[in-house]
Protein backbone atom coordinates (compact mmCIF):
# COMPACT_ATOMS: atom_id res chain seq x y z
CA UNK A 1 0.00 0.00 0.00
CA UNK A 2 2.96 1.99 0.37
CA UNK A 3 4.21 1.73 -3.14
CA UNK A 4 0.31 2.93 -3.90
CA UNK A 5 1.65 6.77 -5.10
CA UNK A 6 4.42 5.54 -7.38
CA UNK A 7 2.00 3.12 -9.68
CA UNK A 8 -0.77 6.36 -9.82
CA UNK A 9 2.01 8.24 -10.78
CA UNK A 10 3.04 5.50 -13.17
CA UNK A 11 -0.67 5.17 -14.43
CA UNK A 12 -0.98 8.53 -15.48
CA UNK A 13 1.91 9.12 -17.10
CA UNK A 14 0.76 5.63 -19.71
CA UNK A 15 -2.66 7.10 -19.61
CA UNK A 16 -1.30 10.33 -20.89
CA UNK A 17 0.74 8.74 -23.24
CA UNK A 18 -2.31 7.02 -24.57
CA UNK A 19 -4.38 10.21 -25.11
CA UNK A 20 -1.46 11.87 -27.15
CA UNK A 21 -1.44 8.80 -29.57
CA UNK A 22 -4.80 8.44 -29.99
CA UNK A 23 -5.77 12.18 -30.20
CA UNK A 24 -7.80 13.24 -32.86
CA UNK A 25 -7.96 17.34 -32.06
CA UNK A 26 -4.76 19.73 -31.08
CA UNK A 27 -6.26 20.84 -28.11
CA UNK A 28 -7.41 17.25 -26.41
CA UNK A 29 -3.55 16.27 -27.46
CA UNK A 30 -2.09 19.43 -25.54
CA UNK A 31 -4.27 18.35 -22.30
CA UNK A 32 -3.01 15.21 -22.41
CA UNK A 33 0.64 16.52 -22.05
CA UNK A 34 -0.64 18.43 -18.98
CA UNK A 35 -1.72 14.95 -17.70
CA UNK A 36 1.40 13.28 -18.13
CA UNK A 37 3.39 16.47 -16.24
CA UNK A 38 0.94 15.67 -13.74
CA UNK A 39 2.27 12.56 -12.80
CA UNK A 40 5.51 13.90 -11.77
CA UNK A 41 3.83 15.62 -9.12
CA UNK A 42 2.51 13.10 -7.82
CA UNK A 43 5.92 11.33 -7.88
CA UNK A 44 7.49 14.42 -6.22
CA UNK A 45 4.88 14.46 -3.54
CA UNK A 46 5.58 10.83 -2.65
CA UNK A 47 9.49 11.27 -2.38
CA UNK A 48 8.77 14.43 0.16
CA UNK A 49 6.51 12.86 2.12
CA UNK A 50 7.05 11.60 5.70
CA UNK A 51 4.59 9.74 7.36
CA UNK A 52 3.14 11.10 10.38
CA UNK A 53 4.80 14.77 10.09
CA UNK A 54 3.19 17.98 9.67
CA UNK A 55 3.92 20.77 7.23
CA UNK A 56 6.87 22.68 7.58
CA UNK A 57 4.74 25.88 8.16
CA UNK A 58 6.51 26.74 11.40
CA UNK A 59 3.74 29.65 12.31
CA UNK A 60 1.72 27.94 14.43
CA UNK A 61 3.72 25.08 15.22
CA UNK A 62 6.92 24.90 17.01
CA UNK A 63 10.19 25.70 15.22
CA UNK A 64 12.36 22.93 14.85
CA UNK A 65 9.98 19.67 15.07
CA UNK A 66 10.49 16.84 12.34
CA UNK A 67 8.05 18.37 9.41
CA UNK A 68 7.85 17.14 5.50
CA UNK A 69 10.69 17.91 3.44
CA UNK A 70 10.44 21.26 2.27
CA UNK A 71 13.05 21.25 -0.60
CA UNK A 72 10.86 18.81 -2.74
CA UNK A 73 7.86 21.41 -1.95
CA UNK A 74 9.97 23.86 -3.93
CA UNK A 75 10.43 21.47 -6.93
CA UNK A 76 7.02 20.68 -7.22
CA UNK A 77 6.23 24.89 -7.52
CA UNK A 78 8.80 25.10 -10.05
CA UNK A 79 7.17 22.19 -12.16
CA UNK A 80 3.87 23.91 -11.85
CA UNK A 81 5.43 26.89 -13.03
CA UNK A 82 6.42 25.22 -15.92
CA UNK A 83 3.66 23.31 -16.42
CA UNK A 84 1.73 26.71 -17.56
CA UNK A 85 4.92 28.19 -19.96
CA UNK A 86 4.02 24.63 -21.86
CA UNK A 87 0.60 24.86 -22.46
CA UNK A 88 0.63 28.68 -23.12
CA UNK A 89 2.83 28.20 -25.56
CA UNK A 90 1.48 24.52 -27.24
CA UNK A 91 -2.14 26.11 -27.09
CA UNK A 92 -0.54 29.15 -29.08
CA UNK A 93 1.04 26.95 -31.66
CA UNK A 94 -2.08 24.46 -32.11
CA UNK A 95 -4.09 27.77 -32.55
CA UNK A 96 -1.47 28.80 -35.46
CA UNK A 97 -1.58 25.49 -36.63
CA UNK A 98 -5.19 25.89 -37.55
CA UNK A 99 -5.19 29.13 -38.94
CA UNK A 100 -2.52 27.65 -41.47
CA UNK A 101 -4.95 24.62 -42.67
CA UNK A 102 -8.14 25.08 -41.22
CA UNK A 103 -8.39 21.94 -39.35
CA UNK A 104 -6.90 20.37 -35.70
CA UNK A 105 -7.06 16.99 -36.71
CA UNK A 106 -3.44 16.12 -36.48
CA UNK A 107 -4.19 12.97 -39.25
CA UNK A 108 -5.42 15.51 -41.67
CA UNK A 109 -2.57 18.56 -41.57
CA UNK A 110 -0.20 18.10 -44.30
CA UNK A 111 3.25 17.29 -44.02
CA UNK A 112 5.84 19.95 -43.08
CA UNK A 113 6.50 21.86 -47.10
CA UNK A 114 9.78 22.94 -47.42
CA UNK B 1 0.08 3.83 -40.29
CA UNK B 2 -3.35 2.32 -39.71
CA UNK B 3 -4.88 3.25 -36.59
CA UNK B 4 -5.16 -0.08 -35.27
CA UNK B 5 -1.49 -0.56 -36.01
CA UNK B 6 -0.79 2.25 -34.30
CA UNK B 7 -2.73 1.49 -31.20
CA UNK B 8 -0.55 -1.81 -31.18
CA UNK B 9 2.46 -0.20 -31.87
CA UNK B 10 1.05 1.71 -28.69
CA UNK B 11 0.49 -1.07 -26.49
CA UNK B 12 3.79 -3.28 -27.03
CA UNK B 13 5.86 0.03 -26.07
CA UNK B 14 3.49 1.17 -22.95
CA UNK B 15 3.78 -2.56 -21.94
CA UNK B 16 7.72 -1.86 -22.08
CA UNK B 17 7.94 1.10 -20.19
CA UNK B 18 5.47 -0.48 -17.44
CA UNK B 19 8.00 -2.88 -16.83
CA UNK B 20 10.65 -0.59 -16.73
CA UNK B 21 8.85 1.64 -13.88
CA UNK B 22 8.39 -1.65 -12.10
CA UNK B 23 11.80 -2.81 -12.29
CA UNK B 24 12.78 1.53 -10.86
CA UNK B 25 10.03 1.64 -8.46
CA UNK B 26 10.94 -1.64 -6.83
CA UNK B 27 14.34 -0.47 -6.05
CA UNK B 28 13.05 2.84 -4.04
CA UNK B 29 12.26 2.77 -0.37
CA UNK B 30 8.37 2.93 -0.04
CA UNK B 31 6.48 6.16 -0.10
CA UNK B 32 6.63 8.09 3.15
CA UNK B 33 9.86 6.56 4.83
CA UNK B 34 11.89 7.99 1.92
CA UNK B 35 15.02 9.97 3.99
CA UNK B 36 15.82 13.32 3.49
CA UNK B 37 18.64 14.67 5.45
CA UNK B 38 19.05 17.71 3.55
CA UNK B 39 15.11 18.87 3.74
CA UNK B 40 15.39 17.91 7.72
CA UNK B 41 18.47 19.99 7.86
CA UNK B 42 16.79 22.88 5.84
CA UNK B 43 13.66 22.90 8.48
CA UNK B 44 15.97 22.90 11.18
CA UNK B 45 17.90 26.27 10.24
CA UNK B 46 15.16 28.02 8.88
CA UNK B 47 13.56 29.66 11.41
CA UNK B 48 16.47 30.55 13.93
CA UNK B 49 18.93 31.56 10.77
CA UNK B 50 16.43 33.73 8.62
CA UNK B 51 13.51 34.31 10.32
CA UNK B 52 10.96 33.15 7.86
CA UNK B 53 8.12 30.53 9.00
CA UNK B 54 7.60 29.10 5.66
CA UNK B 55 9.73 26.43 4.90
CA UNK B 56 9.42 26.12 1.17
CA UNK B 57 9.27 30.12 0.35
CA UNK B 58 12.49 30.34 2.79
CA UNK B 59 13.78 27.75 -0.02
CA UNK B 60 12.40 29.02 -3.07
CA UNK B 61 13.39 32.22 -2.53
CA UNK B 62 16.25 32.81 -0.34
CA UNK B 63 17.96 29.49 0.29
CA UNK B 64 17.87 28.57 -3.80
CA UNK B 65 16.78 31.56 -4.77
CA UNK B 66 18.78 31.32 -8.27
CA UNK B 67 17.24 28.63 -9.23
CA UNK B 68 13.59 30.45 -8.89
CA UNK B 69 15.55 33.35 -10.72
CA UNK B 70 15.46 30.80 -13.94
CA UNK B 71 11.65 29.95 -13.43
CA UNK B 72 10.74 33.73 -13.09
CA UNK B 73 12.59 34.08 -16.64
CA UNK B 74 10.96 30.94 -18.14
CA UNK B 75 7.60 32.43 -17.12
CA UNK B 76 8.99 35.59 -18.75
CA UNK B 77 10.10 33.52 -21.88
CA UNK B 78 6.84 31.81 -22.20
CA UNK B 79 4.68 34.82 -22.38
CA UNK B 80 7.05 36.26 -24.88
CA UNK B 81 6.53 33.03 -27.38
CA UNK B 82 2.91 33.24 -27.07
CA UNK B 83 2.54 37.25 -27.83
CA UNK B 84 4.94 36.68 -30.57
CA UNK B 85 3.16 33.61 -32.38
CA UNK B 86 -0.27 35.01 -31.58
CA UNK B 87 0.67 38.71 -32.85
CA UNK B 88 1.39 37.28 -36.42
CA UNK B 89 -0.75 38.54 -38.92
CA UNK B 90 -1.48 39.80 -42.02
CA UNK B 91 -2.97 43.03 -41.91
CA UNK B 92 -3.14 45.63 -38.70
CA UNK B 93 -5.90 45.85 -37.11
CA UNK B 94 -7.63 49.73 -38.23
CA UNK B 95 -9.79 51.54 -35.89
CA UNK B 96 -11.48 50.47 -32.58
CA UNK B 97 -10.38 48.03 -30.29
CA UNK B 98 -11.90 44.96 -31.67
CA UNK B 99 -13.03 41.31 -29.42
CA UNK B 100 -11.75 38.74 -31.39
CA UNK B 101 -13.21 36.06 -29.02
CA UNK B 102 -16.57 36.92 -28.86
CA UNK B 103 -18.11 33.71 -29.56
CA UNK B 104 -19.08 33.90 -25.54
CA UNK B 105 -22.53 33.34 -25.18
CA UNK B 106 -23.46 36.33 -23.40
CA UNK B 107 -23.05 39.27 -25.83
CA UNK B 108 -24.34 42.01 -22.98
CA UNK B 109 -23.50 40.54 -19.94
CA UNK B 110 -26.40 39.48 -17.21
CA UNK B 111 -27.25 41.58 -14.52
CA UNK B 112 -26.45 38.42 -12.08
CA UNK B 113 -22.62 38.48 -14.04
CA UNK B 114 -22.30 41.83 -13.35
CA UNK B 115 -22.85 42.47 -9.66
CA UNK B 116 -21.07 38.70 -9.19
CA UNK B 117 -18.10 40.52 -10.47
CA UNK B 118 -18.07 44.02 -8.56
CA UNK B 119 -18.49 42.10 -5.64
CA UNK B 120 -15.81 40.01 -6.30
CA UNK B 121 -13.22 42.28 -8.03
CA UNK B 122 -12.14 44.31 -4.83
CA UNK B 123 -12.07 40.90 -2.79
CA UNK B 124 -10.25 38.86 -5.53
CA UNK B 125 -7.79 42.08 -5.63
CA UNK B 126 -7.32 42.02 -1.67
CA UNK B 127 -6.91 38.77 -1.56
CA UNK B 128 -3.92 38.49 -3.76
CA UNK B 129 -2.46 41.63 -2.26
CA UNK B 130 -2.58 39.31 0.83
CA UNK B 131 -1.30 36.36 -0.43
CA UNK B 132 2.01 38.13 -1.67
CA UNK B 133 2.65 40.13 1.18
CA UNK B 134 2.02 37.33 3.29
CA UNK B 135 4.76 35.09 1.41
CA UNK B 136 7.26 34.21 4.19
CA UNK B 137 4.92 34.17 6.59
CA UNK B 138 2.09 31.78 5.89
CA UNK B 139 1.88 29.10 2.78
CA UNK B 140 1.33 31.34 -0.43
CA UNK B 141 3.97 33.51 -2.02
CA UNK B 142 4.79 35.65 -5.22
CA UNK B 143 3.61 33.09 -8.03
CA UNK B 144 0.43 32.10 -6.32
CA UNK B 145 -0.85 35.82 -5.31
CA UNK B 146 0.55 37.20 -8.75
CA UNK B 147 -2.05 34.27 -10.26
CA UNK B 148 -4.88 35.64 -7.98
CA UNK B 149 -4.13 38.73 -8.89
CA UNK B 150 -4.21 38.53 -12.48
CA UNK B 151 -8.02 37.07 -12.59
CA UNK B 152 -9.40 40.36 -11.71
CA UNK B 153 -9.41 42.01 -14.68
CA UNK B 154 -10.53 38.70 -16.41
CA UNK B 155 -13.61 39.36 -13.90
CA UNK B 156 -13.68 42.18 -15.43
CA UNK B 157 -13.30 41.28 -18.90
CA UNK B 158 -16.11 38.78 -18.47
CA UNK B 159 -18.46 41.10 -16.68
CA UNK B 160 -17.95 44.10 -19.26
CA UNK B 161 -17.35 45.29 -22.51
CA UNK B 162 -13.96 44.54 -24.11
CA UNK B 163 -13.15 48.41 -23.97
CA UNK B 164 -13.40 48.52 -20.46
CA UNK B 165 -11.13 45.56 -19.86
CA UNK B 166 -8.66 48.08 -21.67
CA UNK B 167 -8.99 50.64 -19.99
CA UNK B 168 -8.08 49.04 -17.42
CA UNK B 169 -5.29 46.74 -18.20
CA UNK B 170 -3.60 48.69 -21.16
CA UNK B 171 -0.99 46.86 -23.34
CA UNK B 172 1.73 49.38 -22.20
CA UNK B 173 1.17 49.33 -18.56
CA UNK B 174 1.02 45.68 -18.47
CA UNK B 175 4.22 44.74 -20.54
CA UNK B 176 5.96 47.15 -17.97
CA UNK B 177 4.78 45.97 -15.14
CA UNK B 178 5.51 42.45 -16.06
CA UNK B 179 9.59 43.20 -17.23
CA UNK B 180 9.99 45.76 -14.12
CA UNK B 181 8.81 42.39 -11.62
CA UNK B 182 11.66 40.70 -13.76
CA UNK B 183 13.96 43.21 -13.40
CA UNK B 184 13.21 43.66 -9.80
CA UNK B 185 14.42 39.81 -9.20
CA UNK B 186 18.19 40.80 -10.38
CA UNK B 187 18.52 44.63 -9.29
CA UNK B 188 18.04 42.96 -6.09
CA UNK B 189 20.80 40.70 -6.50
CA UNK B 190 23.01 42.46 -8.28
CA UNK B 191 22.20 45.34 -5.60
CA UNK B 192 23.19 42.18 -2.97
CA UNK B 193 26.45 41.58 -4.82
CA UNK B 194 27.57 45.51 -4.70
CA UNK B 195 26.89 45.93 -1.20
CA UNK B 196 30.34 42.94 -0.95
CA UNK B 197 27.69 40.18 -0.94
CA UNK B 198 27.59 37.29 -3.11
CA UNK B 199 24.74 37.13 -5.81
CA UNK B 200 20.90 37.08 -3.59
CA UNK B 201 22.57 36.99 -0.71
CA UNK B 202 20.54 37.83 2.65
CA UNK B 203 21.82 40.94 3.39
CA UNK B 204 19.17 43.09 4.07
CA UNK B 205 18.38 43.50 8.51
CA UNK B 206 16.12 39.75 9.05
CA UNK B 207 13.87 41.25 11.21
CA UNK B 208 11.55 39.89 13.66
CA UNK B 209 10.19 36.35 13.04
CA UNK B 210 6.56 36.33 12.42
CA UNK B 211 6.27 40.08 11.08
CA UNK B 212 5.90 41.56 7.13
CA UNK B 213 9.25 42.79 7.45
CA UNK B 214 11.07 39.19 7.95
CA UNK B 215 12.96 37.37 5.82
CA UNK B 216 15.54 40.43 4.82
CA UNK B 217 15.56 40.12 1.21
CA UNK B 218 12.20 37.79 0.89
CA UNK B 219 8.88 40.36 0.92
CA UNK B 220 10.99 42.24 -1.93
CA UNK B 221 11.16 39.54 -4.12
CA UNK B 222 7.75 38.38 -3.78
CA UNK B 223 6.70 41.39 -4.44
CA UNK B 224 9.06 41.53 -8.23
CA UNK B 225 7.69 38.16 -8.32
CA UNK B 226 4.04 39.11 -7.48
CA UNK B 227 4.00 41.59 -10.03
CA UNK B 228 5.73 39.99 -12.71
CA UNK B 229 3.10 36.51 -12.59
CA UNK B 230 0.41 38.94 -12.97
CA UNK B 231 1.64 41.08 -15.71
CA UNK B 232 2.59 37.98 -17.93
CA UNK B 233 -1.00 36.05 -17.43
CA UNK B 234 -2.30 39.50 -18.41
CA UNK B 235 -0.28 39.49 -20.78
CA UNK B 236 -1.22 35.87 -22.12
CA UNK B 237 -4.54 36.71 -21.53
CA UNK B 238 -4.22 39.60 -24.22
CA UNK B 239 -2.53 37.60 -26.78
CA UNK B 240 -5.13 35.49 -26.45
CA UNK B 241 -7.80 37.91 -27.32
CA UNK B 242 -5.29 39.39 -30.32
CA UNK B 243 -5.49 42.89 -28.76
CA UNK B 244 -1.93 44.00 -29.14
CA UNK B 245 -2.59 47.15 -31.07
CA UNK B 246 0.47 48.93 -32.13
CA UNK B 247 0.33 52.70 -31.25
CA UNK B 248 1.40 53.36 -34.80
CA UNK B 249 -0.62 51.49 -36.74
CA UNK B 250 -4.05 53.19 -35.59
CA UNK C 1 -1.06 5.55 5.15
CA UNK C 2 -4.71 6.94 6.35
CA UNK C 3 -7.76 5.90 4.05
CA UNK C 4 -8.17 9.70 3.04
CA UNK C 5 -5.01 9.30 1.25
CA UNK C 6 -5.37 5.93 -0.23
CA UNK C 7 -8.72 6.88 -1.57
CA UNK C 8 -7.91 10.42 -2.86
CA UNK C 9 -4.94 8.78 -4.63
CA UNK C 10 -7.25 6.44 -6.12
CA UNK C 11 -9.54 9.18 -7.19
CA UNK C 12 -6.95 11.00 -8.82
CA UNK C 13 -6.13 8.23 -11.25
CA UNK C 14 -9.73 8.05 -11.80
CA UNK C 15 -9.99 12.00 -13.06
CA UNK C 16 -6.45 11.86 -15.01
CA UNK C 17 -8.14 8.92 -17.13
CA UNK C 18 -11.46 11.07 -17.21
CA UNK C 19 -9.58 14.26 -18.63
CA UNK C 20 -7.44 11.80 -21.53
CA UNK C 21 -11.57 9.50 -21.98
CA UNK C 22 -13.38 13.44 -22.83
CA UNK C 23 -12.69 13.63 -26.44
CA UNK C 24 -14.17 16.83 -27.27
CA UNK C 25 -11.91 20.16 -26.12
CA UNK C 26 -14.61 22.12 -24.26
CA UNK C 27 -15.83 19.65 -22.33
CA UNK C 28 -12.39 18.43 -21.51
CA UNK C 29 -11.60 21.88 -20.31
CA UNK C 30 -14.49 21.56 -17.64
CA UNK C 31 -12.56 18.04 -16.52
CA UNK C 32 -9.63 19.48 -16.54
CA UNK C 33 -10.58 22.62 -13.60
CA UNK C 34 -11.88 19.25 -11.94
CA UNK C 35 -9.10 17.36 -12.38
CA UNK C 36 -6.73 20.51 -10.89
CA UNK C 37 -8.75 20.61 -8.00
CA UNK C 38 -8.76 16.85 -7.31
CA UNK C 39 -4.87 17.27 -7.05
CA UNK C 40 -4.47 20.06 -5.05
CA UNK C 41 -6.65 18.11 -2.18
CA UNK C 42 -4.30 15.51 -2.89
CA UNK C 43 -1.34 17.65 -2.16
CA UNK C 44 -3.52 19.41 0.84
CA UNK C 45 -3.69 15.80 1.83
CA UNK C 46 0.46 14.95 1.99
CA UNK C 47 0.57 18.25 3.83
CA UNK C 48 1.88 20.25 0.71
CA UNK C 49 -0.35 23.55 1.22
CA UNK C 50 1.77 25.85 -1.08
CA UNK C 51 1.87 23.71 -3.67
CA UNK C 52 -1.66 23.04 -3.78
CA UNK C 53 -2.41 26.61 -3.85
CA UNK C 54 -0.29 26.89 -6.48
CA UNK C 55 -2.15 24.36 -8.23
CA UNK C 56 -5.65 25.83 -7.17
CA UNK C 57 -4.62 29.10 -9.20
CA UNK C 58 -3.14 27.31 -12.18
CA UNK C 59 -5.07 24.23 -12.83
CA UNK C 60 -8.38 25.11 -11.90
CA UNK C 61 -8.04 29.17 -13.49
CA UNK C 62 -5.36 29.56 -15.54
CA UNK C 63 -5.53 26.43 -17.66
CA UNK C 64 -9.02 26.40 -18.52
CA UNK C 65 -9.41 29.98 -19.28
CA UNK C 66 -6.41 29.71 -22.06
CA UNK C 67 -7.91 26.49 -22.96
CA UNK C 68 -11.71 28.02 -23.89
CA UNK C 69 -9.76 31.09 -25.29
CA UNK C 70 -7.71 29.10 -28.12
CA UNK C 71 -10.98 26.99 -28.20
CA UNK C 72 -12.63 30.68 -29.02
CA UNK C 73 -10.01 31.60 -31.37
CA UNK C 74 -10.15 28.81 -33.05
CA UNK C 75 -13.55 28.74 -33.95
CA UNK C 76 -13.73 32.37 -34.92
CA UNK C 77 -10.67 31.66 -37.46
CA UNK C 78 -12.99 28.05 -38.78
CA UNK C 79 -15.77 31.17 -39.79
CA UNK C 80 -13.45 33.31 -41.51
CA UNK C 81 -11.14 30.21 -42.96
CA UNK C 82 -14.60 28.34 -44.26
CA UNK C 83 -15.92 31.85 -45.99
CA UNK C 84 -12.71 32.84 -47.30
CA UNK C 85 -12.28 29.24 -49.41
Amino acid sequence: MNFLPYLVSAWLFLIGLYGVVTSRNLVHLCICVGVIQSSSYVLLLAIGYRIGRPAPIFIDIKPGTPAVDPVVQALMLTDIVVEVTVMALLLALAVQIHKRNGTLDPNQLHAIKG
Amino acid sequence: MTKAARKILFLISALLLACVFWLGYSQMPPAGFVPSTYGDRVNQIVVPQRHITDAVTAVNFDIRGFDTLGEEFILFTSVMGVVLLMRWRKEPIRGDHEDKAEDRRVPPPSDAVRVASVLLVPATVLFGVYMVTHGQLTPGGGFQGGVILATAPLLLYLAGTFGQFHQVAPLRMVAFAEAAGAATYIFIGGACLALGGSFLQNLLPLGQIGSLTSGGIVPLIDLGVGLEVCGGIVLALLAFLEELVEEKEE
Amino acid sequence: MTPLQIFILLFVAAGGTGVVLTRDPASQAIVVSFYGFLLSILFFVFQAPDVALSQIVVGAVALPLMILLALARVKKQQREYDKGR
